[in-house]
């Protein structure tokens, strides 16, 4: 394999260039061939496993169901699928979800901003320790992290037996199966995914401006609404982000903690695919959940812009 | 004593103002430090106490996973000798790592690609990061959408390739974070001497690649393992894995055995974690 290699920037790539060989820079073919066998391979993987499965989705929008689920492709376009979102069944489900991910989204970050505040303050030795913990759990499987609150919230569950235990209540509460449920378990599955990015950008921040500002006779409140704050902006949105977007594409947190009361679309678009088997309008479900993603990517990127060129 | 002069002659307030700004000392000091370090107290309060009550409730003899009967390892042993959870366990590891080969041999290749010949191709770049990016279950049904059009059967092998689609993400995004840190005189020292394209790639490419390598192919084998969303769309009904079996078992009746079998998924993540942290910090030290 390696004669092969040398031989291909050799003789070879001059008689195959020979037509514009005056042109060519020696080894322009086997430059040529390394990217093909070097992108080449992934590049297909992505087009056909990636592109392809993506614009099927995005295909099936316009079609109708068929009547045994799939597609009926002879049943030619339409537009219904899209109105159909409009449906307050449909539209109540995608408000819901936007509200219960946006609630775990602003928990996320007044729980991780001061926590990635506070690891920055650390010391070095002690800042890897503090990550390494805030990171580990996210690490483990995730039905497992979910199933963990059923133990904690439900009606026999941990937390109950507390607070009867205690005499705050003599009657369990309703803690599982609620919506309230629901934001805890995605609170508690992503919070990580806040608090990574916060820390990186506050560490970023120079301490030599934080100085300069209270040197200027700013309290540390107004110091950090005017310095701190607009200078981790980006890190708030990645992190924003993070949170925001599995949130409200999962379907297994309301599925196992809110009871099948707190239907979120990542259920919608699961029954469309799986049971009720109306591929077009579950395609439709997807493609308004990466609508509401390029939406925060580009508001993401225009704060991220912002603050570079102020720099 | 001349004043350090500032713009026009204004005087500059001068820097021994600073000890003023002193950290307070003793008990103030002990006080604002725990307050500052209560959001992460509080942190690690919320992310530990599911984790401790479910080990502490795995050790558990009753027959309620929420009820503590006295300390037992009875479920340990239920969980041995159920034949499903075995079953799923091997169908993970056999994705699991053939996800991570695959994505390894691809992502690398794409990520030495991408550094060295189109390096500002903002296309391929996108691509190569958007199955991180995609929400998990719009690749799912995506992917069950293709596997369908084709008339693919579903079974392990289409988990496995699903995973590759993410895996082969993660592992292009590790390497090149590595390439950039790298030093690409070492590559043309060895063109300099003679070696080939190939022989470069396989004797100082590589070997310089290596801890990017091995860390893209933990974090793989990692979250192919405990991948749910994207299997649970493509696995066949035949070859559930691993966290389809957790997800059923969560689903139609919660027993002490859930618990056992969490303690032990948690106990091999954490290790998996651990030992990754200690050989990145080996690979980074050699």
């Amino acid at each position: 394999m390696a004669a092969g290699g040398r031989a291909g920037a050799g003789p070879v790539t001059r008689r195959l260039k020979g037509v514009s060989a005056a042109r060519a820079r020696v080894g322009s073919a086997a430059r040529t061939r390394a990217r093909l066998v070097l992108i080449g391979p992934g590049f297909s993987y992505l087009v056909v496993l990636l592109v392809l499965p993506l614009a099927l989705v995005i295909g099936y929008t316009a079609f109708r169901r068929g009547r045994f689920g799939g597609i009926a492709y002879e049943d030619g376009v339409t537009g219904d699928n899209f109105a159909r979102i409009a449906d307050p069944l449909y539209a109540g489900v995608l408000t819901d979800s936007l509200r219960i991910a946006g609630i775990t989204t602003v928990l996320a970050l007044a729980l991780g901003y001061p926590t990635a505040y506070a690891i920055t303050r650390l010391t070095a030795r002690w800042r890897t320790v503090a990550l390494v913990l805030v990171v580990l759990p996210f690490w483990t499987n995730f039905l497992v992290r979910t199933y963990a609150w059923i133990v904690l919230l439900s009606s026999e569950g941990v937390v109950n037996r507390a607070l009867t235990g205690i005499g705050v209540t003599d009657r369990p509460l309703r803690l599982l199966y609620t919506e309230g449920a629901v934001v805890v378990g995605l609170l508690y599955a992503y919070l990580p995914l806040m608090v990574l990015p916060l820390y990186a950008a506050i560490e970023r921040v120079d301490r030599r401006l934080l100085d300069a500002s209270s040197d200027l006779g700013a309290r540390p409140a107004r110091t950090f609404c005017s310095v701190t704050l607009p200078l981790t902006l980006p890190g708030v949105l990645t992190g924003c982000v993070f949170v925001f977007v599995p949130s409200l594409g999962n379907f297994v947190v309301p599925e196992l903690l809110g009871g099948g009361r707190t239907v979120m679309v990542g259920n919608l678009i699961r029954d469309q695919f799986l049971t009720a088997r109306d591929w077009p309008f579950g395609s439709v479900l997807a493609l308004a959940l990466m609508a509401f993603l390029v939406l925060l990517l580009m508001a993401q990127a225009w704060a991220g812009h912002r603050t570079g060129s102020r720099r | 004593m001349r004043r350090p002069g500032g713009i026009a002659g204004r005087p500059v307030r001068r820097p021994r103002r600073l000890p003023a700004r002193r950290r307070p000392t003793g008990l103030v000091a002990g006080l604002a430090g725990l307050v500052a370090g209560l959001p992460l107290w509080l942190t690690y309060l919320f992310l530990y106490t599911p984790v401790v009550v479910l080990v502490a409730m795995s050790f558990n003899r009753s027959e309620s996973p929420y009820q503590w009967g006295g300390f037992g390892t009875g479920w340990y042993g239920t969980l041995a000798r159920d034949d499903e959870v075995l079953r799923g366990l091997a169908n993970t590891l056999i994705v699991a790592a053939g996800a991570t080969v695959l994505s390894t041999v691809l992502g690398t290749l794409l990520a030495v690609g991408l550094a060295r010949h189109a390096n500002r191709s903002r296309l391929l770049h996108a691509l190569s990061v958007m199955p991180a990016v995609l929400p998990d279950i719009v690749l799912a049904i995506g992917l069950l959408a293709f596997y369908s059009m084709v008339s693919a059967t579903l079974g392990l092998h289409s988990v496995l390739l699903a995973h590759t689609v993410f895996g082969l993400a993660f592992v292009t995004a590790v390497v090149r974070t590595r390439i950039a840190h790298g030093d690409p005189s070492l590559e043309e020292a060895s063109r300099d001497l003679g070696a080939g394209e190939v022989s470069t790639f396989l004797r100082v490419t590589l070997p310089g690649l290596a801890p990017g390598i091995v860390a893209g192919a933990l974090l793989v084998f990692t979250l192919s393992l405990d991948e749910f969303v994207i299997a649970f769309f493509t696995a066949g009904p035949q070859d559930p894995t691993l966290p389809i079996v957790v997800y059923s078992m969560i689903r139609f009746g919660v027993t002490p055995e859930i618990n056992a079998l969490a303690t032990v998924l948690l106990t091999v993540s954490f290790t998996v974690v651990i030992a990754a942290q200690r050989i990145s910090r080996l690979a980074e030290a050699s």
